[in-house]
């Protein structure tokens, strides 16, 4: 699974800036048939959680409503540099995780 | 346009030109009559006119002014989603790509063993393709010539048509070409493809007996219920497509038109398509390269 994520490049302290991530993903809904005729079974992210300088800052439950390929946008508060850690699940079991870094300047 | 380019163009032209006159030929009438002095001299006017009047280039239906990205047909949200480097989800694919092209994946020498960084040395490679192969004698598109240089020089079976990892090569690839003109060589070797693909353009297929020409030189700018016709360029391939759902060539996209009239779709990788493509960046010259686009 590739996945990216966005964040500036620094931040002031206290200041709020955006995170966005990109994953790539069929997020198989389980309301399609294959050419056959046989359902084809629902395969979604269905957790994503992303943790800042080890405490959790963000977490979403994903469902067959989200397009594949899910993006997401929130917005934190820059307390101090650190890894933003994201790490997600599907319904086959996949994990995946990805991290960057954020330079928190004074 | 330079006129060398297209000199070879002119006995192809002159041809046509001559063939027509020829079946107009027993409309002349009696042999020995003037009428066949006339006719002779009629065919001597026509190759002149032919030379004189291609020695630019031969004509496209849609004149360079006028042609139009197929972008510019989108609406707001879908070019603001190709404008963000970050939210086109091709870009995805293009990710995958760079890694791809560092990894040799179990062959001696990965791509950049033998092509160094690609953003310096893929600039503009991706604007000459579908090109002629001389070891294959064919013309390759670009997915095609990386599969080529798999089995040749890296001794790799090549990737699967339409994988994500050979569409995230040639994203990857293409996009080092952004902004820069599609520019494809029509030349001798190019010339046979290029003639077989404008009869098919121009050629009534499927149930519904429509050409290609029909949507997107008579009546693009026009809707099919919800849809815009466009100009049908390949311009922003490889794409992601906002109906699949997924990241996809230009051969994915051609098989849908062949498909939406109705007629048997050819395979992936056929000469057919990649003469088609050939056609069409000749067509489209000129328009900026997008990959990674991203299309309704």
């Amino acid at each position: 699974m590739t996945a990216r994520i966005q964040v500036p490049r620094e931040v002031q302290r206290g200041a709020v800036f955006e995170v966005r991530i990109a994953i790539q993903h069929p997020m198989e809904t389980g309301f399609r048939y294959d050419l056959m005729g046989k359902p084809i079974p629902k395969n979604v992210i269905n957790t994503l959680v992303c943790r800042y300088g080890g405490a959790e800052a963000f977490r979403a439950e994903l469902g067959s409503g989200i397009a594949a390929n899910p993006y997401l946008q929130f917005y934190t508060v820059a307390e101090a540099s650190g890894d933003l850690e994201f790490s997600w699940v599907d319904d086959a079991g996949e994990r995946g995780s990805e991290r960057v870094t954020v330079n928190v300047v004074e | 346009m330079e006129p060398t380019k297209y000199a070879a163009l002119i006995p192809g032209l002159i041809r046509s030109a001559c063939i027509g006159v020829h079946r107009r030929l027993p409309l002349f009438g009696g042999a020995g009559s003037a009428r066949n002095r006339l006719a002779a001299s009629v065919a001597g006017a026509c190759l002149l006119h032919a030379a004189l009047s291609t020695a630019a280039e031969p004509q496209r239906k849609i004149p360079p002014s006028a042609l139009r990205s197929g972008i510019t047909f989108a609406s707001a949200d879908v070019r603001a989603l190709q404008a963000d480097d970050f939210e086109n989800p091709g870009m995805l694919w293009v990710e995958r790509g760079a890694k791809r092209w560092n990894d040799a994946g179990g062959a001696a020498k990965s791509c950049r063993d033998c092509h160094g960084d690609a953003v310096a040395r893929m600039k503009g490679v991706a604007t000459r393709y579908p090109a002629f192969d001389a070891a294959s004698g064919r013309v390759l598109t670009l997915d095609a010539r990386i599969n080529a240089c798999r089995t040749r020089h890296q001794s790799l079976d090549p990737l699967p048509l339409e994988s994500d990892d050979l569409l995230a090569l040639s994203a990857y690839v293409a996009k080092q070409s952004r902004g820069m003109p599609v520019e494809v060589t029509i030349d001798e070797r190019t010339m046979p493809s290029f003639e077989r693909a404008r009869a098919l353009y121009y050629r009534r297929i499927g149930q519904f007996n429509l050409s290609c020409a029909h949507c997107h030189e008579a009546n693009w700018g026009k809707r099919i219920y919800a849809e815009t016709v466009s100009q049908g360029h390949g311009n922003g391939y490889p794409a992601y497509r906002l109906e699949w759902q997924a990241f996809g060539s230009l051969e994915r996209r051609l098989r849908a038109c062949y498909s939406g009239v109705r007629a048997e779709m050819p395979d992936y990788g056929s000469a057919e398509l990649a003469e088609l493509q050939l056609f069409l960046s000749w067509r489209g010259r000129g328009l900026p390269v997008e990959a990674p686009g991203v299309r309704r």
